[in-house]
């Protein structure tokens, strides 16, 4: 049966012959087969999609129609109410055109063992949390009397973080100039160098010292650890893969972020082209609408094929059109007129838009081949 | 860019890329009818390539998990970046 079956793999794509596979019975007659082979080739001949036929254009209207139906701004929470993810329209927009801020950026990270069973995982996630001083301290309070700041550090969150007191001190004396800092009781106290400081210094400082980076990866801002199936996984707002990928406990292969750039910046194209895929099709499904995997593989392969990730924009895509006049029609028509006669551009007429702007047959299904006439 | 700590091959989002061969090369462009510059690109220093040392003009293929046919062979011409 093998052997049969491999003649076809050439010919027919792995998921047929496995399906093949599984559904003819074992005990099969070789020429048997071999009909079922003939006739399942000959069906998935008539089925592949017809030279010159306007794909993109299809890909167009079923990715569109549904895009009408669904909410305009809708806010899926991820486990609780905290947390809150871009959905519907706007992040159909969002990585369609490849925007380079998201509104929502996030990531998802999955656990080695034993921190995907859920031990430990929240002290774990606030390891990865980006963390400020203003977060690890109770309060500050400028003292007039002495000119001086003094901090009242939280032990409780320092002990969630594993941060010392003389830690923090040494923080905060690399990353503010002109003051010594000392402990005295369960104080810090910030001393300004020299002569004594401006009281508007002082509340100025006083105010800095809340942003003082202390722990933790940046750009995360929140971490939320959600059970997904059967193991607990961290979902963050705000992105940074490529720290998060390189850290202990973090299972690389699987966690990943809903940034194309940057998973185009760190994994490559073909990475940046399957999470299109993934995102896209994650919106439509929660939407409970139903587009052909085809038509965004399609999206998403225009939008990957010059090696970088281009969003659909006049800027992306389409500026990579080599036509004047189909640059044109989608949007800033006189920049792109202008610039082309500047330039002295020659338009080919080799793509529909043009052809159709001057009323000439387009280059669509039997439009395609030509009549050539040979000279003798 | 600095050489990250974790294995770019190993993500699931990263299909199986290799470099091939000059003969394959030119059943490749023979089987479509095109020339290296119609074929999709991949940039030189790509991280899932990188480790391969591509040179520029070389043609990567790529084994995808496709949800459509299981798996799909797709190719790409390596450019400057």
């Amino acid at each position: 049966m093998d052997d049969v079956l491999k003649e076809y793999s050439k010919q027919l794509p792995i998921k047929i012959i496995d399906e093949v596979k599984k559904s003819v019975p074992k005990n099969v007659s070789k020429s048997k087969l071999k009909e079922i082979m003939e006739n399942i080739l000959e069906e998935y001949k008539s089925m592949k999609v017809a030279f010159g036929e306007s794909v993109g254009l299809i890909s167009a209207e079923s990715i569109g129609e549904p895009g009408t139906q669904m909410t305009l701004n809708t806010f899926h929470f991820a486990g609780v109410s905290e947390m809150n993810v871009t959905m519907g329209l706007p992040r159909i927009i969002e990585i369609l055109d490849c925007s380079k801020s998201l509104s929502t950026p996030m990531m998802e990270i999955y656990l080695t063992s034993p921190l995907n069973k859920g031990k430990g995982i929240k002290e774990y996630a606030e390891k990865i949390k980006e963390t400020t001083l203003g977060e690890c301290i109770k309060e500050v309070s400028v003292n007039l009397g002495n000119s001086t700041i003094e901090v009242e550090t939280d032990d409780n969150k320092m002990n969630i973080l594993k941060i010392t007191k003389n830690k923090i001190i040494k923080i905060v004396n690399t990353s503010l100039k002109g003051y010594t800092v000392k402990e005295s009781g369960n104080l810090i106290i910030l001393k300004p160098r020299g002569k004594e400081d401006t009281v508007n210094n002082l509340f100025k400082t006083k105010e800095k010292i809340k942003s003082i980076y202390v722990s933790g990866i940046k750009g995360i801002t929140q971490v939320l650890p959600v059970k997904k199936g059967e193991e607990y996984v961290i979902v963050t707002a705000g992105t940074n893969l490529k720290e998060v990928l390189g850290m202990e406990g973090v299972d690389s292969s699987r966690s990943f972020s809903n940034d194309i750039r940057e998973i185009n910046s760190i994994l490559g194209i073909e990475a940046a082209r399957q999470s299109i895929l993934n995102e896209v099709t994650k919106v439509i499904d929660v939407q409970g609408l139903n587009v052909d995997v085809r038509h965004i593989m399609l999206v998403a392969d225009t939008m990957s094929i010059s090696g970088l990730v281009k969003g659909i924009t006049r800027y992306g895509v389409v500026s990579e059109k080599s036509s004047v006049l189909a640059r044109a029609s989608f949007e800033t028509p006189l920049r792109h007129v202008i610039n082309a006669s500047i330039s002295g551009e020659k338009d080919e007429l080799n793509s529909v838009v043009e052809n159709v702007m001057l009323n000439q047959v387009i280059p669509v299904g039997s439009g395609v081949p030509k009549l050539v006439v040979r000279k003798e | 860019m600095a050489t990250p700590k974790f294995d770019v091959t190993k993500h699931i989002l990263v299909p199986k890329h290799t470099i091939i061969s000059e003969r394959e090369r030119k059943q490749v462009l023979e089987k479509y009818n095109i020339t290296y510059k119609e074929l999709p690109k991949i940039l030189v220093n790509d991280s899932a390539i990188k480790h391969l040392k591509p040179k520029v003009g070389d043609i990567v293929k790529i084994v995808r998990a496709s949800l459509t046919a299981g798996e799909t062979i797709y190719y790409r011409g390596v450019i400057n970046a």
